[in-house]
């Protein structure tokens, strides 16, 4: 591993976009940097301009309105970059999955690396998804294990998604 | 070739005491707000991962500017270490931080405007200070060059300590610290997006970065010259000084530009005028 790559890999910043979520999945997200969590441990900086960040996580369903700017969003963060679906309404659209505002997941609008299961989802899923979303920009993919929160049964994560 | 060596090591050494500066910055902070904080190296990693992503241009003559703030920031570090002018010294400060004013104006984002004309105003709040503390060299020792302060024996502060409180607070102002990180804060702290820095990314963040290290390593070494002699009493105070700096910002809310400047004119700018007027009435003309 070269020194730029370590570097990607110990200095993630991070920039939060709330689509149109209930602001449960953002508290989580928040909850992150909080002393508890204290994501700064591992160089992990909420960013507040796209310009600056390397790992977008994007909270909420997709709408027709914030499609556009999240695509906006998305294509102003400098390559290379990963995108985070955070909660089960980014990642599919959730309850709000047959609204007649609501396109669905993360995914209609821009391509997502990896997605975080959960209403809403917790803290070290949150902060778990991070490091699988570093490990592919580290190179490697990697398989995880992972138990999940509903059925408390393990599910492989293959490919940097989750296959639940 | 003394000095050929001497301006060599300032270079590379003084952005590798800068991060390093930044990093205990960094894990102090946590440490004061009950978390755990980044590793030390932590601006380095920053650093090289900027260097590693893609540049977008939004303007070209940006790109020019981050340069000149680089390089004449560079300069202003030479002129101390090489003990030169103190004036000069203070002249290419301004310059320096007028490129990066003048790179903050030339893209079209309202955010980087608003940083631009944000940074002005720091700018008009603590360049009268520096150059009063010019005059109040000259006032001591008859000659604006450094070589004749680190050549006395008595210390520059015994006789200009007011101004050693107004410079204090230029360097709050200078690190970008909490009251005044106005025009662009550091990380986890968002002002209007970011600021003057908003516009730039990757490689050119990494520029300004490694110029904020030499900024640090030059504002700290001007309030070494305060104890000039023996210099490691100097560095003892800068390092104290930058301690007490990051208390400061963990302790103070953010101001508003308009009181910083009415702040920083009313206590810097009285504190040394009368400075100055005392050692005009006891040693006389200069």
């Amino acid at each position: 591993m070269g020194w730029i790559t370590k570097s990607r890999v110990k200095s993630p910043w991070i920039m939060h976009f709330d689509n149109s979520s209930c602001n449960g999945c953002d508290i989580e997200v928040l909850a992150c940097l909080t002393p508890l969590y204290d994501v700064e441990r591992f160089g992990i900086v909420n960013m507040g301009n796209p310009k600056h960040a390397d790992v977008l996580l994007i909270t909420g369903p997709v709408n027709r309105r914030t499609g556009r700017v999240l695509r906006n969003l998305y294509d102003q963060v400098p390559n290379p970059k990963m995108v985070i679906a955070v909660g089960t309404c980014a990642s599919s659209g959730g309850v709000f999955h047959n609204c007649y505002n609501v396109l669905g997941g993360v995914d209609k609008v821009v391509p997502v690396d990896v997605y975080v299961p959960g209403c809403a989802a917790r803290p070290e899923a949150i902060i778990d998804a991070v490091v699988i979303a570093l490990g592919e920009l580290a190179g490697g993919r990697r398989h995880f294990w992972v138990k999940c929160p509903h059925c408390e049964q393990d599910h492989e994560v293959t490919d940097q998604r989750w296959t639940i | 070739m003394n000095e050929l060596t001497i301006v060599i090591a300032t270079i590379v050494l003084a952005p590798i005491v800068g991060g390093l500066l930044f990093g205990i910055d960094r894990r102090i902070t946590a440490r004061l707000q009950g978390r755990y904080g980044p590793p030390i190296l932590q601006p380095f990693y920053d650093f090289f991962k900027l260097l590693g992503k893609e540049g977008i241009a939004v303007s070209k003559m940006q790109f020019v500017w981050i340069y000149c703030y680089l390089i004449l920031m560079i300069a202003s570090l030479l002129c101390l270490v090489l003990r030169a002018d103190f004036l000069v010294l203070v002249f290419l400060l301004g310059f320096a931080g007028v490129s990066l004013v003048l790179g903050g104006f030339s893209t079209k984002s309202p955010y980087s405007h608003f940083g631009a004309n944000r940074e002005l105003l720091q700018i008009l709040a603590y360049e009268p200070v520096l150059l009063l503390l010019a005059v109040g060299i000259y006032a001591k020792n008859g000659t604006f060059l450094i070589s004749a302060i680190t050549a006395h024996e008595e210390p520059m502060l015994a006789s200009l300590w007011p101004l050693f409180l107004a410079v204090l607070y230029v360097l709050t102002i200078k690190m970008r610290k909490s009251p005044f990180d106005i025009a662009t804060s550091h990380h986890a702290h968002q002002e209007i997006v970011k600021g003057i820095t908003t516009e730039f990314s990757g490689p050119f963040l990494a520029i300004y970065e490694l110029t904020e290290w030499y900024e640090i390593v030059l504002l700290l070494g001007v309030i070494a010259l305060f104890w000039a002699n023996p210099l490691w009493v100097g560095l003892l105070i800068a390092f104290a000084a930058f301690l007490l700096e990051l208390v400061v910002d963990n302790i103070a809310a953010r101001m508003t530009a308009r009181w910083m400047v009415r702040l920083s004119w009313s206590i810097g700018l009285f504190l040394g005028i009368v400075n100055i007027a005392y050692l005009y009435m006891t040693k006389g003309v200069f």
